[in-house]
């Protein structure tokens, strides 16, 4: 039986949907009454933190929620079509040839053992019953358009044999190849790099331009929505609370949960000192738990008893003041809010005193030796090879400084932390903590006082706990083997003032990890690290899996708790918006090597480093004022075993002037005291670079950009 | 996150454990598998639990052979009458009692010589896992010459060479599943030993033996514990098998697999006395798979 289809109407029109899921604790409902109607080659974002329903939204429109999730009422149709209604061969005909999905994580939507052609040319073989050869020339043709430089050659290919960034090109060729009306993209980014990451985000916005795709695209990030979308829907605790245009949304933000979220995200015109992040209060309720009347009612600056609690909100469209017509908010209060008479940014906080040098790293070098048992590498007698992940580091950290080391996934930076904190001992040169030489001494052979004046915050938050220990022996472990108390009952007291200190209640001490959330259980992990008096502590992307509005508030802990112990703060991260807002000072790496090192305004402003300068303008920026330089970066990341000869990033440079830079390593440029760029592009040359990010001052934001 | 956190708060009080892993027990209660699984080992726990009670003989008074089941007992000058409800052996023992005093037995060395066989293999394990190199090697390479012998064999030569005792057969068993133990702690402990929890262990230099048992072994009891009980059953069987081969306890202790081997040449004549006993083993295993099935099924519930 073939659907009918009206061509006329909207691509997707939901209409007052809700799902509910069935679990042990009962019936949880996961989206109530969520409207949205998508046109012909729309692209609407659906954004919102974890487990607000934007991923159960796209799991309802393509009819698959699993054993005990359940439509309870609403419709949903594509093109006129109702699909709640429809049975399940109906289903597998719009599936994958209509409408398409993109997953999270390529390695898990391919099948490892099975090559990609052959993956490809299923689609328009099972939808539409073409032959082989046609079939391969589709989607070759197809490959070509996601831009994949040899499709020959990735068609006999396994999953296994390609890149990340290249296996997501991949998914979203076979997403394309039974040409659908509708793309669901969920978080299609972001377990990628963020320069490969801005190369997908072109690639979806391209595409959709050519074959006239509507796109629903669920992400976290608001600052990739404002570069991919045309309207977007804000999603808390399983409603739409606001949507709108993207720059009537991004502008004039109306919902207090909204505009709570860019008092959270790090934009250019934040500042650690004079305009701090300013985290949401309270958490999110459980599903089951919602309060009467508005979601948001309790974490809520503007609420009002009587008003806000009374009955159930519904969208209001919002009017004047340039708001374009589809602009709504779930909120009674919005016109009788003026977040300009608030002060949206945290209050102002002096900036730290720099003190003495606690770290010095002096060319550092971390091999590890592969030992290669091929044949051929028998006979050519190179059998052991060395992949180096950290080559010739240089650089120094004084107290109360925070240093961030900025790279994309394999670029070092995790090793030359292993070697820090004792994990891993360094091949060559010298890492000085507090005069001593630390760069060979294994963790078991340091003295405690060593080992706790140097303490790490990990990067995974459902990892970083052992789950079967309560949280207070957890830290009163790392007091009893640094020595900082040996009795029980002062163990326990200062047990107790460091869960204050994270702002977590005492009766924490008892709890075990699963009862806590991933902002609290990061919140124990950076107790922890502070519990043996650090005098320099290393946090590993302590926020990078956490929600925007936990972030903010694990990040602003983290620097009152280092201003108060002025701490020195190493931060590695990938994220240069949270570096440029925290760091005083940044070093690039790539590939193991220093590319470009200097304070947070010298790294940020011209003259960069080539890499430096893709980097700044791959990062997504929510924040309609700031327009960006688009540089996107051709070809991945070269292997470690075999890196260029001359400079590490030459095989992707925008910038390569010649021979020299594959042949040559670059020499160490000093651009300004302290700032030191790698690059074989004279001085002068750099120095003309336009910046990548100009921000439009004449309108901006007037509530949020108060500040530059 | 909460963040409203006054500073007088009284001192916490420490939950409950013992409640909290009743609870977790409590779950059960979801799989009707499980429970008839906890029913079959419940009740033979309570019958080895209550033998001197509920027995209505002694286990190896002889009184009058070859009695079909349910023939009355007349007494005696020493035994009050009674029913032989299962009926009696050769010898002229009554089968019920030997039954419930043989559930003791089972019971004893079944769950003994697992515990055992287990902190061989955990340990083991956990070395193999966590400190691999050749550590992991030298314990690999010995878990597959032992586990490339086949079991039966294994323990006829043990026993046969250091005689039928119950250490013995413990220290049979533990030498047999150890290695099948150990494989699957070190495959736990491979996954485990990368989070970063133990990382954290170890940048503050806590030793690996403190890592391996402390931060470790508790996060693996998961899938331990349902393999304990799948192994509960073997054991059982095992023990029945050495009882048959005449390799278990010495006679006339009763014992499950003893009794069906004395039984076995009058089968076919008297065939309750080798049923019931295969009856008492078979529930009981069936009662540990049933019960692995069941933890098994609720684990993987969210």
């Amino acid at each position: 039986m073939r659907l009918l289809f009206d061509e006329n109407a909207p691509v997707l029109e939901i209409k007052d949907l809700s799902v509910s899921y069935s679990t042990r604790a009962g019936e949880i409902p996961a989206v109530i009454d969520f409207s949205l109607t998508v046109q012909k080659g729309e692209s609407v974002g659906l954004v919102g933190e974890s487990g607000c329903g934007k991923s159960t939204v796209a799991m309802a429109i393509m009819q698959h929620m699993g054993q005990n999730g359940a439509i309870k009422s609403g419709s949903i149709r594509f093109k006129g079509v109702e699909l709640t209604k429809l049975r399940q061969e109906e289903l597998r005909q719009l599936r994958g040839s209509k409408i398409s999905m993109i997953y999270q994580e390529p390695f898990a939507a391919l099948n490892p053992s099975l090559t990609l052609g052959r993956q490809l040319m299923e689609v328009p073989i099972v939808h539409e019953g073409v032959g082989e050869q046609e079939a391969r020339a589709r989607a070759i043709r197809v490959l070509g358009d996601v831009r994949i430089p040899d499709p020959e050659r990735v068609m006999t290919a396994y999953p296994h044999q390609i890149s990340g960034g290249q296996q997501q090109r991949v998914v979203i060729a076979m997403a394309l190849l039974s040409n659908p009306a509708l793309l669901l993209l969920d978080e299609p980014t972001t377990a990628l790099d963020v320069t490969v990451e801005a190369g997908i985000t072109k690639l979806i916005g391209d595409i959709s331009k050519q074959y006239g795709t509507s796109q629903i695209y669920i992400s976290h990030n608001l600052g990739l929505i404002r570069e991919v979308c045309d309207r977007v829907s804000v999603m808390y605790s399983g409603e739409v609370v606001e949507e709108g245009t993207i720059y009537s949304l991004f502008t004039r933000p109306k919902h207090p949960y909204t505009h709570g979220l860019f008092g959270c995200i790090p934009l250019p015109s934040a500042d650690k000192n004079a305009a701090p992040l300013r985290p949401i209060r309270g958490q999110l309720p459980l599903p089951h738990e919602r309060p009467h009347g508005c979601n948001f009612g309790p974490r809520c600056d503007f609420f009002q008893a009587g008003r806000c609690d009374a009955k159930d909100i519904p969208m209001i469209a919002i009017t004047g003041d340039g708001a374009t017509a589809d602009h709504r908010a779930r909120c009674i209060r919005w016109s009788e809010i003026d977040f300009g008479a608030t002060l949206a940014r945290g209050q102002a906080k002096d900036p730290m005193e720099i003190g003495r040098t606690v770290l010095e790293v002096e060319r550092m070098q971390k091999y590890y030796e592969v030992t290669d048992r091929s044949l051929a590498a028998i006979i050519s007698g190179k059998r052991v090879r060395y992949v180096k992940a950290n080559e010739s580091l240089d650089f120094d950290a004084r107290r109360g400084e925070t240093v961030a080391i900025v790279g994309e996934s394999g670029c070092g930076k995790s090793t030359f932390a292993k070697v820090l904190i004792g994990l891993e001992t360094a091949t060559g040169g010298e890492v000085r903590h507090d005069g001593q030489n630390i760069a060979n001494i294994p963790v078991r052979g340091r003295t405690s006082k060593q080992i706790g004046s140097l303490q790490m915050v990990f990067q995974n938050p459902f990892d970083t706990l052992n789950p079967s220990h309560s949280i207070g022996s957890q830290i009163a472990r790392v007091i009893k083997k640094f020595g900082v108390e040996t009795d029980k009952a002062k163990i326990r007291e200062r047990v107790l003032a460091l869960l204050d200190t994270v702002k977590l209640p005492r009766d924490f001490y008892y709890r075990r990890p699963r009862q806590l959330s991933g902002g609290q259980k990061q919140r124990v992990g950076i107790a922890r690290a502070f519990a043996g008096n650090p005098s320099m502590v290393i946090a590993d992307e302590p926020v990078s899996s956490l929600d925007v509005s936990v972030a903010a508030a694990v990040t602003e802990l983290l620097m009152d708790i280092q201003r108060k112990h002025k701490t020195t703060l190493l931060f590695i991260s990938h994220d240069l918006s949270v570096v440029r807002y925290l760091a005083d000072r940044i070093v690039v790496m790539y590939l193991g090597q220093i590319m470009e090192r200097g304070t947070t305004e010298q790294v940020f402003g011209p003259p960069y480093h080539p890499y430096t300068e893709a980097l700044l303008s791959a990062v997504p920026i929510a924040d309609p004022q700031v327009t960006k330089r688009e540089i996107v970066l051709e070809g991945n990341l070269p292997s470690v075993l075999n890196p260029p000869k001359g400079c590490p990033f030459t095989t992707r440079c925008h910038r390569k002037i010649g021979r020299i830079c594959d042949d040559e390593r670059p020499p160490m440029q000093m651009a300004a005291e302290g700032h030191a760029i790698a690059c074989h592009i004279p001085l002068a040359d750099l120095r003309q670079v336009e910046p990548v990010i100009t921000a439009r001052r004449d309108q901006g934001r007037p509530q949020v950009a108060q500040h530059t | 996150m909460a963040q409203a956190t006054t500073l007088t708060v009284p001192a916490p009080t420490s939950g409950a454990a013992l409640p909290r892993a009743l609870r977790s027990l409590g779950l059960l209660r979801e799989s009707w598998v499980g429970m008839v699984g906890a029913g079959l080992v419940l009740f033979w726990v309570a019958v080895a639990l209550l033998a001197p009670l509920i027995a209505p003989f002694g286990p190896n008074a002889t009184l009058v052979p070859f009695q079909k089941p349910g023939a009355a007992f007349a007494g005696n000058a020493s035994v009050p009458p009674g029913t032989f409800w299962l009926g009696t052996d050769h010898l002229g023992r009554d089968i019920l009692s030997r039954l419930i005093w043989g559930s003791r037995t089972v019971l004893t060395y079944a769950p003994l010589a697992t515990l055992c066989a287990y902190t061989v293999g955990s340990i083991m394990g956990l070395a193999a896992g966590y400190l691999r190199g050749w550590v992991d090697d030298v314990l690999s390479r010995i878990a597959d010459i032992i586990l490339s012998f086949p079991v039966l064999v294994l323990y006829v030569i043990i026993i046969a060479t250091f005689g039928a005792s119950p250490i013995n057969i413990i220290f049979a068993i533990t030498f047999a599943s150890g290695p099948g133990i150990m494989r699957i702690v070190r495959g736990l402990t491979l996954d485990l030993r990368s989070r970063e929890y133990v990382a954290a262990a170890e940048t503050r230099g806590d030793s690996p033996w403190r890592i391996m048992l402390v931060e470790i072994l508790p996060n693996a009891r998961g899938p331990v514990i349902v393999d304990a009980c799948l192994r509960l059953g073997y054991v059982t069987i095992t023990i029945g098998v050495l009882g048959f081969l005449g390799l278990g306890l010495p006679p006339p202790n009763p014992d499950w697999g003893g009794m069906i081997n004395e039984a076995r040449s009058m089968a076919m004549a008297f065939p309750h006395m080798t049923l019931f006993p295969c009856f008492a083993i078979s529930s009981l295993i069936l009662g540990f798979n049933l019960l692995a099935d069941g933890l098994r099924e609720i684990s993987l519930r969210d």
